[in-house]
């Protein structure tokens, strides 16, 4: 297993985010989690590369394994290269495309100029943007449209090279034909990848992942094979959710 | 009444309220020019004092100012830029950062012949210093640091909070996303504010009174710990003092002071605006 979760509590001070999570997920999959606003989605992805520690307040016991090695024994900077995130809305830094991408790289101490410049062509091609932008590398981010600029953050985080990439509603301020294109960036990455895609739009967990797991108030309802969520949940209220009676 | 002619009558008792909060620095600016400007001359700005100050210019003083503000820029830049990186990057909120807080606060509020007698005790006489442009400038340097650590923190936190999870999340370190994504992005907002912070201790008396301003000196400064004569405290030498000085060498020393003044606050000014158009969020 890639992941092993194991009785993952996480608090922000007396709210209770995520109630004993148990979950694991495999090398090369993607996972989709669904579930209504509060249902502890977003935080439990933050979980799994401890930006959830960067707000005071929160509090987190149990343990997560990264390839069988406790999360917390690893230096954080360390494990952030090896797990990325693309944030709901498309966050360039105010910087150009190619600056934008080579930002990870330079962090991580790739200095030679050929070095970065094959990284950010690999992680642009790869996240489905590189024709659109190739001509146009040294121009600013902010110029781009925003599903542009949501791909261009995922080549941000695919060029550190991470193993896990972790997407907390990545298309939720994007129009149809830019969610299509993100999501079949995510379909071309899954060879290498191993992927958790947290997502309001129940349809595309449906389209998109290999399992789906629903969340409701903290507590993980469900997890199954996507089309066996979809066709024949077990119980009532992820039937009640994917069907949408609430949430 | 009908509502319209009501909104009228509010919007124009609001725009001359406006006027008059303008209206005084208008008044200062034009009575200083007209009378000033007849004293100024390339001899007023490059020559020493003669004749007990009535005649002969005012060099010592434009160059004891200078060196002061540069003095003071360069204590008080680092310091209150260092010390708002760090208060608003790397301390945890806890008793100590608040007081800490609290200090800078009371600081600004401290007047300013307070700084003055501090920097007499501490720096004149207890550091031996003697009253000199050191002592001079580290006083103001005071006095100036809670504006530049107030001003600093305010670039920072303009600075998106996003840029900074974003950094984060790709494996930086705090200080990587301090000295990459935070730092230029607020570097337009410090530079602005700390020279506003400058240009107001260019225009102090009380703090440099008894630390560094001479009453009179036929000479330049020779190093740090001279004294030196400044404009603000040449200009209260020559009201009153010096008896039976010229109205138009009074008003040309008040102008060639509020002109320094102008000229940073105009610098600041333009630097803002300047990387304003550069943004690009």
């Amino acid at each position: 297993m890639k992941i092993s979760i194991n009785n993952l509590n996480i608090w922000y001070e007396n709210y209770h985010a995520i109630k004993g999570l148990t979950l694991e997920v495999a090398e090369h999959e993607i996972l989709g989690v669904i579930g209504p606003s509060n249902s502890g989605k977003s935080s439990f992805i933050k979980a799994l590369n401890r930006m959830n520690e960067l707000n005071p307040r929160s509090r987190t016991t149990g343990e997560i394994l990264l390839d069988g090695e406790n999360l917390s024994a690893i230096d954080k900077h360390f494990l952030r290269k090896r797990v990325g995130i693309v944030f709901a809305l498309p966050l360039p830094l105010p910087l150009s495309i190619y600056d934008n991408v080579a930002y990870g790289p330079r962090l991580h101490g790739i200095k030679e100029r050929k070095k970065l410049t094959e990284s950010v062509e690999k992680s642009l091609r790869a996240a489905a943007i590189w024709d659109e932008v190739k001509d146009r590398l040294d121009t600013g981010a902010f110029k781009l449209s925003g599903g542009q600029q949501q791909r261009l953050c995922i080549a941000r985080t695919l060029a550190v090279e991470p193993e896990v990439i972790l997407y907390d509603e990545p298309c939720s301020g994007l129009d149809p034909i830019s969610t299509a294109k993100v999501e079949e960036a995510m379909r071309q990455l899954k060879k290498n990848y191993t992927q958790i895609l947290v997502t309001n739009n129940v349809k595309q967990s449906a389209r998109v992942a290999d399992r789906t797991a629903f969340f409701l108030m903290g507590e993980l309802v469900e997890i199954g094979a996507t089309p066996q969520i979809f066709t024949a949940p077990r119980d009532k209220r992820t039937e009640d959710y994917i069907t949408g009676r609430f949430g | 009444m009908d509502e319209k002619l009501k909104q009228k009558i509010a919007f124009n008792i609001l725009l001359i309220i406006t006027i008059l909060i303008v209206a005084p620095v208008v008044l200062i600016f034009l009575l200083v020019l007209v009378r000033g400007l007849p004293g100024l001359s390339w001899e007023f700005l490059t020559a020493i004092p003669r004749d007990g100050m009535r005649a002969g210019g005012i060099f010592p003083a434009i160059v004891g100012t200078i060196y002061l503000t540069l003095g003071t820029a360069v204590f008080s830049i680092p310091l209150g830029i260092l010390a708002a990186i760090y208060l608003n990057e790397y301390a945890r909120r806890n008793a100590l950062t608040r007081i800490i807080e609290l200090a800078i606060i009371n600081l600004a509020g401290v007047p300013s012949i307070v700084y003055g007698l501090f920097g007499l005790g501490l720096f004149v006489t207890f550091l031996g210093f003697g009253a000199s442009i050191l002592a001079g400038s580290l006083t103001l340097s005071i006095m100036t640091l809670p504006v530049i650590i107030t001003a600093t923190r305010e670039a920072l936190n303009a600075v998106p909070q996003s840029f900074r999870e974003v950094s984060f999340s790709l494996g930086a370190t705090r200080w990587q996303t301090v000295r990459h994504v935070v730092l230029p992005n607020a570097i337009p907002g410090i530079l602005t504010g700390t020279i506003l912070g400058l240009s107001r201790a260019a225009g102090e008396t009380a703090p440099i009174l008894f630390t560094v301003a001479a009453f009179y000196l036929p000479r330049l400064p020779q190093s740090v710990y001279d004294q030196a004569m400044v404009l603000p405290y040449h200009i209260y030498v020559l009201s009153t003092q010096v008896p039976n000085v010229s109205v138009k060498i009074q008003y040309g020393t008040v102008l060639v002071l509020i002109g320094m003044v102008f000229i940073m606050n105009i610098l600041a000014a333009w630097l803002r605006a300047r990387f304003r158009r550069r943004k690009v969020w």
